[in-house]
C-alpha cells in the first residue's frame, strides 16, 4: 500500500472510531469467553460439589448440566453478538472510510 | 485435458473395483463380516464426491482456484466446511465413548474443543482474511523477511499436518476394518488414493464440497442417533431427566455419571489442556486456510458464526448419544456387551469408541448402522483431504514458490508443484498409516494441538497485533514454541512413560501448552526488543501499512473475477 494512502486513511477520524470501537468490543468478548470457560474449568477443579447439586428438588439432572451446556451456547451467542455488530456497524464504517479516501 | 480425464475415470473405476475386491477378500482374520449396506452407502458417497471433483476440476485453473476455491465460497458454505474440517471421526466416536464410560466428564472435555472458535472470531478471522492470500504463512511473513519466516511457518504447518494425518490414518484403518470388514492396508490405501484424487484434481473447491457434504451427513446422522436414542430410551417422552434417571440406574457409577469426576484433577493440567485446545484450534493450518476461500471479512465472520453453531450443536448431540448408549447398550440383555477375553468382565462390543456406532444398530438396525459407518468413513476422508491440501500448500506456496524460487515462479508451475506435493503427501500418509498400525496414537491429538498452539498461534497473533515484533523475535519465539512443545510431549508422562516405557517422566505434565506457549511468547518478546538492527526498525515501521490493510481490508485479496 502506498504511504500517502496509509496517511490519508490514518488521518481519517472514522478510521480511529472503527479501530478503537472494534478493538474494545473484540477484546471484551474474548475476555468474557476466557472468563466463562476458565471459570467453568476452575469450578470443576475446585468445587465439584457445586456442580453436583440437584437442579430442582428430587431431580437427577445436576446443576452441572445446564452450566456445561450454557458454556457451549455462550460460545455461539458471543460469536453471534460480534457478527451482528461487526457486519452492520463496523462494515458501514469501513465502507464510509473507503468512499472517502479511495 | 482429455488425457487426465481418461486417467481420472480409470482410477475411479479401479478404485471401485478395489473396494469390491477387498470386500470379497475378507473372512480369514478377526475383522467383522462384510457390511453390505455400509459399503453401498459408502460407494454412493464416493461416487458423489468424485462427481464433484470432476465438476470442480473444470473450474480449477489458477493458483487462486486451487488454494482458495477462487475466493468464491459463501460464509454459510464455509461455516459448514469449517465444521466438516473440525468434526473428526475421533471426536464423534471418542467423545460419545467418553460420555458412555464417564458421563458428565465427557461434556467438560467437549466444551474445550468449542471455545477456541469465539477467540478465532474476535481476534483472527477477519484479520487473516484481510492480510492473507493462500496460507497463514502469508500473514506471518507479511512485513518480515520472507525466506526464514516462510521456512518456519511451513515447518510448523507440516509438523502439525503430519501428526494429525498419522492419527487420522490409523483411526481410519482401524475403524474401516471394524465397520466394513476391509483389510487394514486396503482401508488405508483407499483413503490415500481418494484424497489424492480429490485434492490434485479438484483443489480447494472439491475439498470444500467434500467437507460440506460430510458435515451435513455427520450432523444429520448424529441427530438421528441422538434423538432416536432419546425417544427409545425414554419411551417416547423425550425428557432428558428421564434419560439421566435411567442412566444412573443402569451405569455402575450410579449418580456419579451426572457429576464431574476424575477427568480434571490437577488445575495446571486442566489450564494447560484448555490453552492447547483453545489456541491450538487457531493454529491448525487446514482450518486457517479456510478463511481465504471467502470473498471478504464480512463472509469470514459469518463462517465462524455458523461453524461455532454447527460444532456446538454436534457436541451437544455427542453428549446425548453417550447417555443414550448407557441406557440402551449397557444392560447385559441388549446384546451389545461382550465378555472381555482376558478378564471376563462385560465390555462394549468393539470397545468404548464404538458407542455411537453400536447405538445406531440398536435403534435403526443394519441400515442405520450402515449409514453411520459410511458417515464415519466419509468424515475421515474429508478431514484427511483438508489436511493434505494444507500440507501441499505449505510445500508449494511457502517452500517452493517463496523460499526456493524467491517468488519468481509462474502460477501454473506452482500449482503443478502442489499437485506433486499432494501425491507425495498422500503416499506418505498411506505409509505412515501402515507403519503406525500397531501404535497407540491417541496421544497424537494432544500433541498436535500443543504444537499448533505453541508454534503457529503465537507468531500469528503477535504479528497481527504487536507493532514491535521483528523477524528475529518471531524466529526465536516460533522455533522455541515448536521445539519445546515437541520435546515436552516426548519427555512427558504420555510418551516417555506410557509409550516408550522409560520410567518416570522427565517433564512432569501431560499437557505442555502452558509452558511451551509461555516460552514462545517470551522468545518473541525478548528477540524483538533485543533486535536493534536496521532491518528490525524497518519491520516495525511497516506495521502501520499492515495494520491499515488489516483493519479496513483495503488492498486485500478479493474474489476471483470469473
Amino acid at each position: 500500500m502506498q504511504q500517502d494512502l496509509v496517511h490519508a486513511i490514518k488521518s481519517n477520524p472514522k478510521y480511529h472510531e472503527l479501530v478503537s470501537k472494534r478493538k474494545t468490543f473484540a477484546w471484551i468478548l474474548a475476555i468474557l469467553m476466557l472468563v466463562i470457560y476458565y471459570g467453568f474449568i476452575l469450578i470443576v477443579a475446585f468445587n465439584k460439589a457445586f456442580l453436583s447439586q440437584q437442579l430442582w428438588t428430587g431431580s437427577i439432572t445436576t446443576v452441572g448440566i445446564p452450566i456445561g451446556l450454557g458454556v457451549i451456547i455462550s460460545a455461539f451467542v458471543l460469536t453471534g453478538i460480534y457478527v451482528f455488530r461487526a457486519n452492520s456497524e463496523f462494515d458501514r464504517l469501513t465502507r464510509e472510510i473507503k468512499e472517502e479516501v479511495l | 485435458m482429455r488425457l487426465w480425464q481418461n486417467a481420472f475415470a480409470a482410477l475411479a473405476l479401479s478404485l471401485v473395483a478395489g473396494v469390491a475386491l477387498a470386500a470379497g477378500d475378507v473372512g480369514e482374520v478377526k475383522k467383522q463380516s462384510v457390511n453390505i449396506p455400509a459399503i453401498i452407502m459408502f460407494l454412493a458417497f464416493v461416487a458423489a464426491t468424485l462427481g464433484i471433483t470432476y465438476w470442480a476440476a473444470q473450474r480449477t485453473k489458477t493458483a487462486k482456484d486451487f488454494y482458495a476455491a477462487g475466493g468464491g465460497i459463501t460464509g454459510f458454505q464455509n461455516g459448514l466446511a469449517i465444521a466438516g474440517d473440525y468434526m473428526s471421526a475421533a471426536s464423534f466416536l471418542g467423545i460419545s465413548g467418553l460420555v458412555f464410560i464417564n458421563g458428565y466428564d465427557g461434556l467438560i472435555y467437549s466444551v474445550g474443543w468449542l471455545v477456541g472458535w469465539p477467540i478465532i472470531m474476535f481476534l483472527m478471522a477477519e484479520q487473516l482474511r484481510n492480510l492473507g492470500k493462500y496460507t497463514y504463512a502469508d500473514v506471518v511473513s507479511y512485513r518480515f523477511q520472507r525466506v526464514p519466516m516462510r521456512t518456519m511457518a511451513a515447518t510448523g504447518s507440516l509438523v502439525v499436518v503430519i501428526l494429525y494425518l498419522i492419527g487420522q490414518m490409523v483411526g481410519a484403518g482401524k475403524l474401516i476394518q471394524v465397520l466394513f470388514g476391509l483389510d487394514y492396508v486396503y482401508a488405508v490405501t483407499i483413503v490415500g488414493i481418494l484424497i489424492i484424487l480429490y485434492v490434485t484434481f479438484g483443489g480447494m473447491l472439491a475439498t470444500t464440497w467434500v467437507q460440506i457434504i460430510k458435515a451435513c451427513l455427520l450432523l444429520g446422522g448424529a441427530t438421528i442417533i441422538a434423538f432416536g436414542a432419546l425417544w427409545v430410551a425414554t419411551d417416547g417422552s423425550l425428557s432428558p431427566e428421564r434419560l439421566f434417571q435411567k442412566a444412573t440406574e443402569i451405569h455402575n457409577k450410579k449418580d456419579a455419571v451426572m457429576r464431574p469426576g476424575a477427568l480434571v484433577t490437577s488445575p495446571i493440567e486442566a489450564i494447560s489442556l484448555g490453552l492447547a485446545l483453545m489456541f491450538g484450534t487457531a493454529g491448525l493450518p487446514h482450518i486457517l486456510m479456510r478463511f481465504f476461500t471467502v470473498p471478504n471479512a464480512t463472509e469470514a465472520r459469518k463462517s465462524v458464526f455458523y461453524a461455532t453453531g454447527f460444532i456446538g450443536y454436534f457436541y451437544i448431540l455427542t453428549f446425548l448419544i453417550g447417555f443414550g448408549a448407557i441406557v440402551l447398550l449397557m444392560p447385559a440383555e441388549s446384546g451389545f456387551m461382550v465378555p472381555d477375553p482376558k478378564t471376563g468382565a462385560l465390555a462394549l462390543k468393539g470397545g468404548q469408541n464404538m458407542a455411537a456406532v453400536n447405538l445406531s444398530a440398536a435403534i435403526g438396525g443394519n441400515i442405520l448402522l450402515g449409514f453411520i459407518s459410511a458417515v464415519a468413513f466419509a468424515t475421515i476422508l474429508a478431514v484427511v483431504s483438508g489436511l493434505t491440501l494444507a500440507g501441499a500448500s505449505a510445500i508449494s506456496h511457502d517452500l517452493y514458490a517463496n523460499v526456493v524460487a524467491h517468488g519468481n515462479v509462474d502460477e501454473l508451475q506452482e500449482v503443478r508443484v502442489s499437485k506433486i506435493a499432494t501425491l507425495v503427501l498422500g503416499v506418505i500418509a498411506i505409509l505412515l498409516g501402515i507403519a503406525f498400525e500397531q501404535q497407540n496414537v491417541a496421544y497424537l491429538v494432544g500433541l498436535t494441538f500443543s504444537v499448533a498452539a505453541s508454534a503457529n498461534f503465537p507468531i500469528l497473533i503477535v504479528s497481527i497485533f504487536w507493532s514491535k515484533m521483528t523477524t528475529k523475535g518471531a524466529l526465536l519465539g516460533g522455533w522455541l514454541g515448536l521445539v519445546s512443545s515437541t520435546l515436552f510431549v516426548i519427555l512427558g508422562p504420555t510418551v516417555w512413560t506410557d509409550v516408550l516405557k522409560l520410567g518416570d517422566a522427565i517433564f512432569p505434565f501431560k499437557n505442555p501448552a502452558l509452558f511451551s506457549m509461555t516460552l514462545a511468547f517470551l522468545g518473541i518478546w525478548i528477540g524483538s526488543i533485543m533486535d536493534s538492527s536496521e532491518q528490525g526498525k524497518q519491520e516495525c515501521a511497516s506495521f502501520e501499512a499492515q495494520d491499515v490493510r488489516c483493519q479496513t481490508g483495503i488492498g486485500a485479496e478479493g474474489a476471483a473475477s470469473h
